[in-house]
C-alpha cells in the first residue's frame, strides 16, 4: 500500500514535470529492428542508410569516429572498403624531407570530416553548426525517433508562425525552429539494391545507420544481456533454494 | 562469455527421495557452487580479454608500402606494429655477395634465398636480435659494418647484406616479417606470404 | 568462546604468526547476528560488493583513458568500440555508480527507520555519513572524465559555488581549477583523486565495519540481543543470505547495463565538451538532484551553498537530535508516519531537481526543502521527548505472549 502511494506520487510528478517543460514534442513512435531486447540491425537498413549518409549528409556532417574498416560489417568486401577509403585523401607525415604529405585513405582511417574544424563549418553554413552523426542518436532526447522525426518532420509552419531568413519549421524538432534546410526529398538517392527511396525510407535507412554508428557493440550487448539474465534468474533461483534450505527450521 | 551454465537448471532440488536431508542439500549447494564458478569465470573473462591487443591495434597489423620509387642501391624505414622495417633495394653486387656465403660460415645458418622473396628486394625487422637497438646501414653515409649491411653501433653486432649476423654478440639474423608482394611495387608487410617465401 | 583449532597445517603455522585465520573465523564465520534480520540488511554487503566492483572496472577503464580534454571523449569512444568488451566495462561502470548509490540510500533509509544511528552506534553512522561524501566527491569527478557536455558544464557549475564562500571564495575556485575556468588541469587533478578516493573509501569503510562489530547489528525490533537465543552465526545464515539477495540485485543491474546502459544518463554528455555552448538543461546525475533542488532553492548563491551542506550535516548530528531511547519506527507509530513523509519528501526533491527552476517547482522545491529541515530539526526531537512509543517485546527470541505481554523499561534499550 505504501508502495504504490509512494510510486503514484512519484509518477504524478514526473508526468507533471514533463508538461510543464513546454517544448517537448510528440515523436513518431516507430518499430526500429534494434529495439527491445532482441533487437538487432537490419544489414539492409543500414547499409542503406550508409548509401543516403554518403550521397545527402555526407557534405556537410563528419562521421569521424567511424573507421571505413567497421563498413565490413555492414556487408562491404575489403576491396570495396579500401577503394571508399582511397577516395579521401588524409594529410599524413612528415616524411624523410620533413614535409607533410597528402595520402589516400586507408581502411585504419576515420571518416573525414567535411571541414576542419568547427569555425569552417559555420562559415559554410550560415552561422550553423552541422554536429557530427556519430553519436547523434545517443546524444539526442528520444534517440533514433528524434532522429526519425526531424528527417520527416518538414512541413509550412502554422500560419504566423515567426519564422526568419534561413530557418525552417519541423514538426518533431523541439522548438519548432530548426538551421538545417530539409535535406531528403523523394528519390534524392538511387539505392544499389533498388530499393524505392521515398522520403521516409530514406530517413528509415539513415537513423538505422546512425544507431550504429552510435553503438555498433547494440547486437553483442543485447545477446549477452539475454545469457547473463537468464543464468542469474537460474543462479538466483539456486541461491534462493539454498537459503532456504539453510534457514529451514530456524526460529526467526 | 555465459554460456553452459542452462545446462545445469533442473538438477538442483528435484532428486533425492531417498536421500536424507543433509545429502540433498549438499548437493544442492554443490550444484549452487557449480554454476557460481561458471558465472564467476564467465564475468573474469572479458576483464582479462580487455587488455589483449583492440580493434584499433589489429587493423594496423599490417602496412602497405609502395616500393616504387626506390632507386637500386637505396633504402628505406618504415614503421610496422611500432618497429622499424628496412627495406632495401638490393645491387647486384649485395646479392651475389649474399649468395656466395657458405652456410657453415654462419652463426644462424639461413641461405639468403630463404630471406628474400624477390632477390632485389630485402625486407627485414630493424631491430638488433642482441638487446634490440636499431642497426645502421639504411643511409649511405652510414657504417654498414664489415660485411657490407648493417652495423649495430651499441655493443658492435655486423649484420650482411642479407641482414644475417657475422660478428658480434646478436645470437640470430635480423628477422624477416611475414608479407606479401600485393602487386609488382606494393609489399603487404604483415601478411602471410606465398609458401616458400620468408621464413619466420 | 573459545579458539578454533586448524585442520590444515600451513593455515596453523601462519595463524600462529598473524592471526588473520582467527580473525576471519570471528567477524565473518561465527560472529553472532540478530536471527531476526529482515532483507533491509542486505543493503550493506551489497554497498561494499559495488564498491570492490566499481574499484576493479574502474581500474581496468583506466588502462584505456586518456584524461587530457583533447583525448578523453574520443578515448572513452575508443574503449567502447575497440578494446575487448571496454563497452561492458565501461557501461558496469557508468551504472555501477548509480547502483551504488541506490544500495546506499536504501541502507542509509533502514537506518533511519530502524534507529541504527541511536546510541551506541553513533559513531558508526557518522562514519557512514563520511563514506556518503566521499562517495559523491568521487562520483561529481568521476563524471566530470569522458568530458561530455555534462561533464564540463556540471564541473563548472558546482565548482563555481565554492566562489560563495566570502572574502576567499574567488581564490578557491581558481585553485580548484587550476586557472581561469574548467580545463584540462582541472580534469587531470579530478581524474588524480577519482582513482585515489575509492581507495580512501575502502578505509572508512574498514573503520565502519570496526565499528559495527563493536556491538553487532542493529535488528528490526530495535531491542539489544540478550544472548545465543537471539542470535545466528553470520555463516551459513546470512552469508547464503546475502548471497541471495546478491542475485536479485545482480539481476536489476544486469538488466540495466545490458537493455537499459543510458537509462541514468543524460544525452547531452554524448556530445563533446564546448566552453563556448552551455546546454539548455544542466543537470547532475540522478543522485545528486535532491541536494541540487535544495541548492537552488534559496535565492542567495552563499545561502544554497550552506543550505545543501546543511542537509548532509544535519545527518550527522541526528543522533542527538532523535534521542528517543526506543529504535525501531516499528514501535513509533507517529515517527513512522513521518519517515515516510521523508521519503516521499526525497523523492520530491529529487523531482525538483530534476526539472529547470521555474513556475511551479520553485515553490515546491522550497516547501520540499523546508520540510527535510523541519523533520530533523524540529519534528525529530520532539518526537523523542512527546511520541508514546509501542510496548517493546521482551526479547528477540521470546515470542509475543497473547494478550500483548511486555516488559517494563528495564528490556528497552540502555542509553549509552
Amino acid at each position: 500500500m505504501r508502495w504504490s502511494l509512494f510510486g503514484g506520487i512519484a509518477a504524478l510528478l514526473f508526468s507533471a514535470g514533463t508538461a510543464l517543460a513546454a517544448e517537448e514534442v510528440e515523436l513518431p513512435e516507430r518499430h526500429w529492428s534494434f529495439g527491445g531486447l532482441f533487437g538487432t540491425f537490419e544489414r539492409d537498413d543500414v547499409r542503406r542508410g550508409y548509401e543516403v549518409y554518403r550521397n545527402v549528409c555526407a557534405g556537410c556532417h563528419g562521421l569521424t569516429l567511424i573507421r571505413y574498416r567497421e563498413l565490413a560489417t555492414l556487408g562491404y568486401t575489403d576491396d570495396e572498403i579500401k577503394a571508399l577509403a582511397a577516395e579521401q585523401t588524409y594529410t599524413d607525415g612528415p616524411n624523410d624531407q620533413g614535409e607533410m604529405f597528402e595520402r589516400p585513405g586507408l581502411p585504419s582511417d576515420a571518416f573525414k570530416a567535411p571541414f576542419p574544424n568547427e569555425q569552417a563549418a559555420r562559415v559554410a553554413n550560415n552561422g550553423a553548426y552541422p554536429p557530427d552523426l556519430s553519436l547523434l542518436v545517443e546524444a539526442r532526447a528520444g534517440g533514433a525517433n528524434h532522429v526519425y522525426g526531424v528527417l520527416i518532420g518538414y512541413e509550412e509552419p502554422p500560419a504566423d508562425f515567426p519564422l526568419k531568413e534561413g530557418q525552417y519549421y519541423n514538426k518533431y524538432f523541439p522548438g519548432h525552429v530548426i538551421a538545417m534546410p530539409p535535406p531528403l526529398a523523394d528519390g534524392a538517392v538511387s539505392y544499389a539494391d533498388g530499393t524505392q527511396a521515398t522520403l521516409p525510407q530514406m530517413a528509415a535507412d539513415v537513423t538505422s545507420f546512425l544507431a550504429w554508428t552510435a553503438e555498433p557493440t547494440l547486437e553483442a550487448r543485447k545477446r549477452m544481456g539475454v545469457k547473463t539474465v537468464l543464468f542469474l534468474i537460474v543462479f538466483t533461483g539456486l541461491l534462493y533454494a539454498v537459503k532456504r534450505k539453510i534457514w529451514l527450521g530456524v526460529k526467526h | 562469455m555465459v554460456h553452459g551454465a542452462e545446462a545445469v537448471r533442473g538438477q538442483a532440488g528435484g532428486h533425492g527421495h531417498g536421500e536424507g536431508g543433509g545429502s540433498r542439500r549438499d548437493f544442492l549447494i554443490l550444484a549452487t557452487t557449480a554454476v557460481g564458478a561458471v558465472g564467476a569465470a564467465s564475468v573474469l573473462w572479458p576483464f582479462i580479454d580487455q587488455m589483449n591487443p583492440s580493434a584499433d591495434v589489429l587493423a594496423l597489423s599490417t602496412v602497405e608500402v609502395d616500393v616504387a620509387p626506390i632507386a637500386v642501391g637505396q633504402a628505406i624505414t618504415v614503421k610496422w606494429r611500432g618497429k622499424p622495417v628496412f627495406i632495401r633495394h638490393r645491387t647486384e653486387e649485395e646479392i651475389k655477395a649474399a649468395r656466395s656465403v657458405a652456410l657453415s660460415e654462419l652463426r644462424d645458418p639461413e641461405a639468403d634465398e630463404a630471406r628474400a622473396q624477390r632477390p632485389e628486394w630485402l625486407i627485414l625487422v630493424g631491430v638488433c636480435t642482441h638487446l634490440g637497438c636499431i642497426p645502421l646501414g639504411q643511409k649511405p653515409s652510414d657504417p654498414h659494418g664489415d660485411y657490407g649491411g648493417w652495423f649495430c653501433p651499441c655493443h658492435g653486432s655486423h649484420y650482411d647484406t642479407s641482414g644475417r649476423i657475422r660478428r658480434g654478440p646478436a645470437p640470430q639474423n635480423l628477422v624477416v616479417p611475414d608479407y606479401l608482394f600485393a602487386s609488382d611495387t606494393v609489399v603487404r608487410i604483415g601478411e602471410v606470404g606465398p609458401a616458400g617465401g620468408a621464413a619466420a | 568462546m573459545s579458539a578454533p583449532v586448524f585442520k590444515n597445517p600451513v593455515v596453523r603455522w601462519i595463524d600462529y604468526r598473524m592471526p588473520v585465520f582467527t580473525f576471519l573465523n570471528h567477524e565473518l564465520n561465527e560472529y553472532p547476528t540478530p536471527r531476526n534480520l529482515s532483507y533491509w540488511w542486505n543493503f550493506g554487503s551489497l554497498a561494499g560488493i559495488m564498491l570492490v566492483t566499481m574499484i576493479v572496472t574502474g581500474i581496468v577503464l583506466a588502462m584505456h583513458y586518456t584524461p587530457h580534454t583533447d583525448y578523453a571523449f574520443q578515448s572513452v569512444e575508443r574503449i567502447m568500440r575497440d578494446v575487448n568488451y571496454g563497452w561492458l566495462i565501461r557501461y558496469l561502470h557508468m551504472n555501477g555508480a548509480s547502483m551504488f548509490f541506490i544500495v546506499t540510500f536504501i541502507h542509509m533509509f533502514r537506518g533511519l527507520y530502524y534507529g541504527s544511528y541511536k546510541a551506541p552506534r553513533e559513531l558508526l553512522w557518522i562514519l557512514g555519513v563520511v563514506i556518503l561524501l566521499i562517495m559523491m566527491a568521487t562520483a561529481f569527478m568521476g563524471y566530470v572524465l569522458p568530458w561530455g557536455q555534462m561533464s564540463f558544464w556540471g564541473a563548472t557549475v558546482i565548482t563555481n559555488l565554492f566562489s560563495a564562500i566570502p572574502l576567499v571564495g574567488e581564490d578557491v575556485v581558481s585553485w580548484l581549477w587550476g586557472g581561469f575556468a574548467v580545463d584540462n588541469p582541472t580534469l587531470n587533478r579530478f581524474y588524480s583523486l577519482h582513482y585515489l578516493l575509492p581507495f580512501v573509501l575502502v578505509g572508512v569503510v574498514v573503520l565502519h565495519l570496526v565499528a559495527l562489530h563493536r556491538f553487532g547489528s542493529n535488528n528490526p525490533l530495535g531491542i539489544d540481543t540478550k544472548g545465543p537465543q537471539d542470535t545466528l552465526p553470520f555463516h551459513p545464515y546470512y552469508t547464503a543470505k546475502d548471497m541471495f539477495g546478491l542475485g536479485v540485485f545482480l539481476i536489476f543491474y544486469a538488466l540495466v547495463v545490458f537493455f537499459a546502459p543510458n537509462l541514468f544518463g543524460e544525452p547531452d554528455n554524448y556530445i563533446p565538451a564546448n566552453p563556448l555552448s552551455t546546454p539548455a538543461h544542466i543537470v547532475p546525475e540522478w543522485y545528486f538532484l535532491p541536494f541540487y533542488a535544495i541548492l537552488r532553492a534559496v535565492p542567495n548563491k552563499l545561502g544554497g551553498v550552506v543550505l545543501m551542506f546543511a542537509s548532509i550535516f544535519v545527518l550527522f548530528i541526528l543522533p542527538w537530535l532523535d534521542r528517543s531511547p526506543v529504535r525501531s519506527a516499528r514501535f513509533r507509530p507517529i515517527y513512522k508516519i513521518f519517515f515516510w513523509i521523508l521519503v516521499v519528501d526525497c523523492v520530491v526533491l529529487g523531482v525538483v531537481g530534476a526539472n529547470p527552476p521555474e513556475g511551479n517547482w520553485v515553490a515546491i522545491g522550497r516547501i520540499a526543502t523546508i520540510w527535510y529541515f523541519v523533520h530533523f530539526i524540529i519534528l525529530v526531537p520532539l518526537l523523542a521527548r512527546l511520541e508514546r512509543p509501542r510496548p517493546l517485546p521482551a526479547s528477540i527470541s521470546q515470542p509475543v505472549l497473547a494478550g500483548g505481554g511486555f516488559a517494563p523499561a528495564a528490556a528497552r534499550m540502555d542509553k549509552a
